[in-house]
């Protein structure tokens, strides 16, 4: 009985261990490589036996290893950051199983190229992005105004006497700016002769920039140079209120964040008053009106879900200013300019991810500007003079100037697999123009237009991998006044070379009306038109980005106004830009140099020839420096332009009406040094509430003649240099914010 | 006789059961003992994956989940390169939903490693960032603390920010001290609930202190 039980014992034993060991046996081995389709192993990769704890990492070279005790038939799966989910049914048997893997990389915006050619970016989110908001409002030169900023990368020229952004051998007028989407007119405070105007919004207004030189994209039009696509900010970090004083006038704003957290409002007020600063700084014109701004501004935003965002701004300025300059005929006389301009601008957009892949964008906005100018002749003892008889006579007018503009604006999107898309929607805009002028002779002279203009675009991204992508458009564009349509192409393409660098190409027809002054009088025109080739290189580090971009860019249908009024104008512009910026190499130190090289010539309006535009310079360069003391708190900022002169003309017409060149040089090189100082005392005070920007800031500090163009009198013997106002332009002032903290009910609302 | 049978099966249910659960524990035990070396010796993804393993095996866990989560956002915080932060903080942040959805609700350990995606996400653009998910990593900090005020892990990394500040920004290593002194203190008393519970940090935390002297 013992024997037998110690037997059963025994045999229990040996079964059991005969059992254990058949299990051990019957492992199965799983062993290979993973790789991509190009062959390149891919390390980290998670390797899983379905529902069971067997698996393992691809190592280093790809390779990965593992046992189980599975049996028949499992399902291996593989996953990998940045690559699609792979997985296979196996039938498990016992040894030895090579089971080689192939992954499809995922196509995703992280790793996508993207098309570069054209465009800056500045944003805070996006990976192409060279320069951020705080660059913008930190550039030496720029005096927190977004298009002074825009003007030290390549593309742009120093014009000083006309606002406005001149790209790549364009006028002002071809550069158009869009806010969420749609069309803003009249971006900049009104034009002052012979002085070029700031831009009206504040930079905070703006999380994201794209600053585009030349091929865009087809969701917009009726720009030939240029377009800056400016995106709103969206909720506030946290309800705050704010005050500002400086050299020019004070500030006060409150901003609201509800405490769900989905839902803001905010207004501002500024008062812009240039009476102490021009009483410091004297200032070569005789201000008899010295500059005067009430600017107010209300926002509200809503997140009605998840994804979807709802925002509203409005704006509100009231400006006057007057100013007087020798007369340029005549050494008695003198030219007083006045303007009165009243502004307002609304704009609302919706958008909302839609599911299965559409998302929906809806903007709309109204613009409404009025400008009421005088000018006059003057005595020595300035009173008003008439003299009836040329040139004198066209020197005392008033004109109302008032322009409407209402804008819808809807643009859908559909995800396809990967991150291919495809976009398409299209815009409304009626623009009501008026005019009232009255002289000596003349009396309330009206001339008006309105303009119902359609718009339809469709537009597609296709990345063929992560390595190339084509974006193909086109748009449609009806304008009633003119009567006419047009339908043009865009075409980009990207390709990755090595890591971080890509080649891309961009391709792209743009049409534009001409402008108000002469729609205003005729409707008899065709659209100017622009076609855009650009070839770019490009390279992005974390540390460095290199941008070398070639253009062609030829002019058709350009406006003539001399002999006739007619589209019989052309032209071209080419060249190559340079763009570098190093944020590391330097600690705390961060640059970026911007080269542009342009070769233009046109024949328009009063040209005799084709000929280079007083407004391009064949060479121009900025160097931009930020250093960040942390130790002081303060940061130092300075920027250097230089441009080569600018071609002059005094075009005259003989007695046949024909113009020719009377007379014509080159402008001094442009030389503008710019320093700026922000210095944040409470910097680092982790439970401060409140925190203080000192700004103090100096353009031109070196006092370099800056000539920008030259004026002549009716007969040619006269010629004046347009300069600055003023040599050197001084800044300073003291931006305080009050940030009511609610950490308690951002913890409780669970962010 | 059917009482027998019933009583077999009952009792090979539960053996069944206690393997399984055996299983389960002595494979988390294992890979949990693995945490500091894995860091280490560059093997964290491999840890992870393994987390990963278990938690989509057991599908009722949370742990696996939250120790999946830990070993992706500590990769995170971990490269040099920037470039992946982004995906891999987002990778972290499902691991934790699910960990979160298992657990059913947002403990303080969950809270942690939230606030450890958040600054994950923010050191890809520090000065861009802070704003944003500074204030998120912060008050994560504190909802952590708040749902128990035992666990050293929110105190430990509090400390370690604070360590990663620059001075002027009110960080340092002076300010950074009592934070881990108090941590340290913390994990002496600190009990883990279960022996899977997290209990990580302490060597972190000693390491921090040896550097502040």
């Amino acid at each position: 009985m013992y024997s037998n039980n110690a037997t059963v014992n025994k045999t229990f034993i040996t079964l059991t261990f005969l059992l254990l060991s058949a299990f051990s046996f019957a492992q199965t081995t799983l062993s290979g490589v993973i790789k991509d389709y190009k062959g390149k192993p891919i390390p980290g990769a998670s390797i899983t036996l379905r529902d069971t704890y067997d698996g393992a990492t691809s190592d280093s070279s790809g390779h990965y290893n593992f046992s189980t005790p599975e049996k028949g038939e499992k399902i291996l799966a593989v996953t990998c950051v940045g690559y699609k989910a792979w997985e296979q049914t196996i039938n498990l048997h016992a040894g030895q199983m090579p089971v080689n893997i192939m992954l499809k990389e995922n196509l995703d915006e992280l790793k996508a190229v993207v098309v570069t050619a054209g465009s800056f970016e500045a944003s805070d989110s996006k990976r192409t992005t060279v320069l951020n908001s705080i660059d913008i409002v930190t550039t030496a030169s720029a005096n927190a105004d977004v298009t002074a900023a825009i003007r030290t990368l390549p593309g742009t020229q120093q014009v000083g006497e006309k606002e406005g952004l001149f790209v790549r051998g364009g006028s002002g007028e071809e550069a158009k700016i869009f806010i969420d989407g749609t069309l803003v007119n009249n971006f900049f405070f009104s034009s002052v002769p012979d002085i070029a105007q700031r831009g009206r919004f504040n930079p905070f207004l703006f999380k994201g920039t794209v600053f585009t030189s030349g091929g865009y994209s087809a969701l917009y039009g009726q720009a030939l140079s240029a377009a800056l696509i400016l995106e709103t900010v969206d909720l506030p970090e946290r309800t705050s209120a704010n005050f500002g004083l400086s050299t020019v006038g004070l500030n006060a704003g409150y901003q609201k964040l509800a405490k769900n957290n989905k839902a803001s409002w905010g207004i501002n007020y500024n008062y812009t008053n240039l009476l102490p600063y021009f009483a410091v700084v004297p200032q070569k014109p005789d201000y008899f009106r010295v500059p005067l701004y009430h600017n107010a501004e209300g926002n509200f935003r809503i997140k009605t879900s998840r994804t979807g965002m709802l925002k509203f701004y409005g704006y509100f300025n009231y400006n006057q200013l007057g100013l007087r300059n020798q007369d340029i005929d005549s050494s008695t006389l003198k030219n007083a300019f006045g303007l009165f301009n009243n502004n307002e601008y609304a704009n609302l957009s919706y958008k909302e991810v839609l599911g299965r892949g559409w998302k929906f964008n809806i903007g709309t906005s109204y613009s409404h500007n009025l400008d009421n100018v005088n000018t006059d002749l003057q005595n020595q003892d300035n009173e008003n003079q008439h003299i009836p008889y040329y040139p004198y006579l066209q020197k005392a007018f008033k004109v109302d100037s008032r322009s409407q503009l209402a804008t819808v604006k809807t643009v859908l999107e559909k995800h396809l697999s990967g991150i291919s898309a495809v976009r398409f929607g299209g815009e409304y805009l009626w623009n009501k123009e008026n005019t009232d002028y009255s002289n000596d002779t003349i009396k309330h002279a009206l001339s008006s237009y309105i303009d119902n203009f359609t718009a339809l675009f469709a537009e597609t991204d296709i990345y063929i991998t992560n390595d190339l992508a084509a974006k193909l458009g086109t748009r449609y564009e009806h304008s009633s006044y003119l009567n006419k349509s047009n339908i043009v192409p865009r075409a980009s393409m990207a390709y990755k070379i090595g890591n971080k660098g890509q080649v891309s190409f961009a391709y792209g027809m743009f049409y534009q009306k001409p402008e108000r002054n002469y729609l205003l009088f005729n409707n008899n025109f065709l659209y100017q038109k622009a076609t855009h080739y650009i070839l770019n290189y490009q390279k992005l580090t974390s540390e460095h980005t290199f941008r070398v971009e070639a253009y062609y860019k030829k002019y058709n249908d350009l406006l003539k106004t001399v002999p006739d009024t007619n589209n019989l104008g052309y032209g071209y512009a080419q060249g190559i830009e340079v763009f570098w910026r190093d944020k590391k190499s330097l600690k705390n130190f961060d640059y970026w140099l911007s080269y542009s090289y342009l070769d233009t010539k046109r024949d328009y309006l009063n040209y005799p020839k084709s000929m280079t535009p007083n407004f391009a310079a064949t060479h121009t360069a900025s160097a931009v420096v930020k250093k960040f003391v942390l130790n002081w708190k303060t940061q130092f900022n300075a920027s250097y332009t230089f441009a080569t002169g600018r071609p002059y003309y005094n075009l005259m017409a003989d007695g046949a009406g024909k113009y020719y060149i009377a007379d014509q040089g080159k402008t001094v090189t442009y030389n503008n040094l710019s320093f700026s100082v922000n210095y944040l005392p409470r910097l680092g005070k982790k439970d401060s509430k409140t925190f203080i920007v000192w700004v103090l800031s100096a353009t031109n500090v070196l006092g370099n003649k800056l000539v920008y163009n030259y004026n002549y009198s009716a007969n040619g013997m006269n010629k004046v240099a347009v300069t600055p106002p003023a040599g050197r332009f001084y800044f300073l002032g003291c931006f305080i914010s009050f940030g009511i903290d609610r950490t308690e009910d951002v913890i409780n609302n669970n962010l | 006789m059917k009482k027998t049978i019933l009583t077999i099966f009952a009792i090979v249910a539960t053996v069944a059961a206690f393997s399984q659960s055996e299983r389960y524990t002595s494979a988390m035990k294992q890979n949990i003992s693995m945490l500091d070396s894995a860091l280490s010796n560059g093997k964290i993804i491999d840890l992870s994956n393994n987390f990963e393993r278990i938690a989509n095996a057991e599908k009722t866990q949370w742990l696996p989940y939250y120790y999946a989560s830990y070993c992706t956002i500590m990769d995170a915080l971990m490269r040099e390169d920037k470039k992946q932060v982004d995906v891999i903080a987002d990778k972290a942040d499902s691991l934790l939903t699910k960990a979160q959805e298992l657990a059913g609700n947002e403990n303080s350990e969950i809270c942690v490693i939230k606030s450890m995606i958040a600054t994950a996400h923010m050191t890809v653009n520090p000065p861009g960032r802070y704003m944003k998910y500074g204030k998120v990593s912060d008050n994560y900090i504190e909802k952590a603390k708040q749902l128990d005020s035992t666990n050293p892990r929110p105190v430990y990394l509090q400390g370690q920010n604070t360590f990663y500040t620059p001075k002027v920004f009110g960080g340092g290593k002076e300010k950074a001290k009592p934070y881990l002194e108090k941590a340290l203190a913390m994990y002496a008393r600190f009990v883990p609930a279960t022996e899977l519970s997290p209990s990580w940090g302490k060597s972190g935390t000693q390491w921090f202190l040896s550097q502040c002297d």
